[in-house]
């Protein structure tokens, strides 16, 4: 009895989850211009579904901006996090290092920083160094919020890294480059990719910096989005959040297929 | 000893490696991260503008006794001042400035630099006819600046005009913070709690709270079920149970909340589909979006993965036999959980709810695009201020407030879990 009510409630409570992301899926097939589903679709009409959105999406010169650009930052952003924040993560590592549990608090800040109080603080320092409206401002600006995710899921591999197998490269003759390089990073590879994604995510989905400091310019996805949400309700959007739904499983999948692989939570 | 000593020294040559490793991560985050607070911290105290351009004035108005309208040398240095400033286009923002200590006097500075232009008097130029005798002027000297701008707006006999003018020539302030916590300066310096129905900001911050708690509560009421749920699974059901709670939580944020315009507009699905089975008539169709509701409903969608994750994660590392022990001695249920399994989930409770909390104080986009007038939170007052009210000190100072009770709850977080102990994923 009390396992059929816990069930229940889980199940509703997946259903919430899960049922306004797949309701999505089958409105951008729409043939007319509506956000809800019409008569002929739900007779499976097929006159009443349509590619027309996607059409519109393909077609649409601003959207198109909007993918290069967001895949510019977003790929500029997750280089920069991810090189510095490998780095910062095998220093971290090591427990003797003092000072640890400050330092890792000062690079976890930005993940829980409201962004509205970081991209305030960015508009005003990154427009007096005049980056603001420029690719540039916004992949330092990306990176930054990106780095603890690599920090986190990298520390978190190292933990369960053998320190034993750099100290047996060495005895071997490896140096150290070599030892990273060879033996240290082969394994700990899942991690520092599950991380990058996360930092790719992370600017990918980010909205509020590129509000306050981008210009027509670094228009991203989630900005062209946030317009057509706030001003042209077209289900064009639906047709990109369609996508996105796409591309975000193919990330998902990307981590978990790595978190099996790599065998350590992250 | 001399181990101890060798250990203790390789110890220190390790920490130095270490060191060098984060460092450089550490500098990144200084020039890109925390300089940008700092510049917010500034610019909610610094206000430089009126200061740079109106340097003379304020100079000469230091020497001003406040009874009158202050003498001709301050009149000519306001002339050519609010002139240079023009020319320099920075006149808007030091109208807008004065504008902020004394309401009305923006059109009073713009107007006045204008027709300075055109009408402004010459070094030399003999004092205009037809000006009316006043106290404050030094008898029988020309004063044609201050003849010439008092005809031009009467605002500039007043006390008052020119003490806005003081005020706001300050370079440091400590008024955005009044303002932001719904204070004010009165004319003699006191403290004073602004008016009831003059008040925006404490009840915003209030509301704001009470909004996160309430979400904060609700994710963890629906996700510490399903977290157990998950945790107790099947080894081959467990994965599968948790993708449907990866995948809201890696959707877009901007994908999820236009999901719920989709299905919470008054034209949406869920209405249309409960007037489709006679729940609801047309005309009674409900209002669940652009308002609080939606605010409500929308983060609580996108904030529940942050509390399963943590839960879940916690939850996996609770051995099963330890209920079983309990029901085995005799407790119910509802005693074994509530004395041996919930104490062991604590961690991933405190985990889970400061997370979801810092994250729905600082929430900006879902309230902005489904929360209509009375669903918005402090941070989109922020961006108000940021974006369309262009009163950059007031948004800073509202910043440096939701900046500390974040850093309140942050320090709070890692004292009770450990930020290191933070995970992601599962």
């Amino acid at each position: 009895m009390g396992t059929t009510l816990h069930r229940a409630f889980c199940a509703a409570v997946f259903v919430f989850l899960i049922a306004p992301i797949l309701v999505i899926v089958p409105l951008s097939f729409n043939a007319e211009p509506y956000f809800t589903f019409t008569e002929g679709m739900l007779r499976l009409d097929p006159d009443a579904w349509s590619l027309r959105w996607y059409r519109t999406v393909a077609g649409d010169e601003q959207w198109l901006q909007a993918v290069v650009n967001s895949i510019v930052i977003g790929v500029g952003a997750t280089v920069l996090a991810t090189t510095l924040g490998v780095v910062a993560a095998l220093g971290l590592a090591d427990p003797r290092m003092p000072g640890r549990r400050l330092a890792m608090g000062l690079l976890i800040s930005p993940m829980v920083t409201p962004v509205i109080v970081s991209a305030a603080g960015m508009f005003f320092f990154y427009t007096s160094l005049g980056l603001a409206q420029t690719h540039v401002g916004l992949i330092l600006a990306h990176a930054a919020l990106g780095t603890p995710f690599v920090v986190i899921t990298v520390t978190a591999t190292l933990s369960g890294f053998d320190a034993n197998l750099l100290r047996a490269a060495a005895g071997l003759g490896a140096g150290p480059w070599v030892g990273f390089r060879r033996v240290q990073l082969p394994i700990i590879l899942p991690g520092v990719v599950s991380g990058a994604l996360f930092a790719f995510a992370t600017s990918f989905d980010e909205v509020v910096t590129v509000l306050f400091m981008g210009g027509v310019e670094q228009r991203t996805i989630p900005r062209q989005m946030w317009s057509g949400v706030r001003e042209e309700i077209s289900p064009a959007i639906l047709a990109v959040a369609t996508l996105l739904i796409l591309f975000a499983l193919f990330l998902m999948g990307t981590v978990e297929w790595l978190r099996r692989r790599g065998g350590r939570p992250a | 000893m001399a181990r101890a000593l060798i250990r203790g020294r390789g110890g220190a040559a390790a920490g130095l490696r270490a060191w060098a490793l984060v460092v450089p991560l550490a500098a990144f985050i200084g020039v890109t991260f925390v300089a940008p607070l700092g510049a917010m911290l500034t610019r909610s105290v610094h206000t430089p503008v009126v200061a740079d351009a109106l340097p003379e004035t304020l100079r000469l108005l230091g020497g001003w006794d406040g009874s009158a309208a202050p003498g001709e040398p301050v009149f000519r240095a306001l002339g050519q001042e609010l002139l240079a400033a023009r020319e320099a286009r920075t006149l808007g923002q030091v109208a807008n400035r004065v504008n902020r200590v004394e309401g009305g006097l923006r059109s009073v500075l713009t107007r006045t630099a204008r027709r300075l232009r055109t009408a402004a008097p010459s070094p030399e130029a003999a004092p205009g006819a037809g000006t009316q005798p006043d106290a404050t002027r030094t008898a029988g000297a020309p004063a044609p600046w201050r003849d010439a701008i008092l005809g031009m707006d009467e605002a500039w006999n007043e006390v008052a005009t020119w003490r806005a003018i003081e005020r706001a020539g300050e370079r440091f302030t400590g008024r955005h913070y009044l303002h932001a916590l719904d204070l004010d300066e009165a004319p003699d310096g006191a403290i004073v709690a602004q008016p009831e129905d003059l008040r925006i900001y404490l009840p915003l911050l209030g509301r704001t709270l009470l909004v996160s708690l309430a979400v904060t509560a609700l994710c963890l009421a629906l996700g510490y079920p399903v977290a157990y749920l998950i945790a107790r699974a099947p080894p081959d059901r467990a994965p599968l149970l948790l993708l449907l709670v990866l995948v809201p939580f890696w959707t877009s944020l901007l994908v999820r909340t236009t999901s719920w315009i989709v299905l919470l507009q008054t034209e949406g699905v869920i209405n249309d589909l409960l007037v489709a089975v006679g729940v609801l008539d047309q005309d009674g169709r409900l209002a669940m979006i652009y308002n609080m509701t939606g605010t409500m409903v929308a983060m609580t969608h996108v904030l529940l993965p942050f509390m399963v994750l943590p839960l879940y994660s916690v939850m996996r590392t609770v051995p099963p036999e330890y209920m079983r022990a309990a029901a085995s001695l005799g407790a119910t249920f509802p005693a074994a959980f509530r004395r041996v399994y919930w104490p062991r989930t604590l961690p991933g409770v405190a985990a889970g709810c400061l997370l979801v909390f810092i994250l729905a104080i600082g929430y900006y986009i879902t309230p902005a695009l489904v929360g209509g007038r009375t669903g918005q939170l402090i941070s989109n007052m922020i961006a108000y201020h940021m974006q369309q009210s262009l009163n950059w000190g007031l948004a800073a100072a509202l910043g440096g407030i939701l900046l500390v009770c974040v850093l309140a709850l942050y320090l709070a977080f890692d004292r009770l879990v450990g930020v290191e102990r933070m995970r992601l994923g599962a």
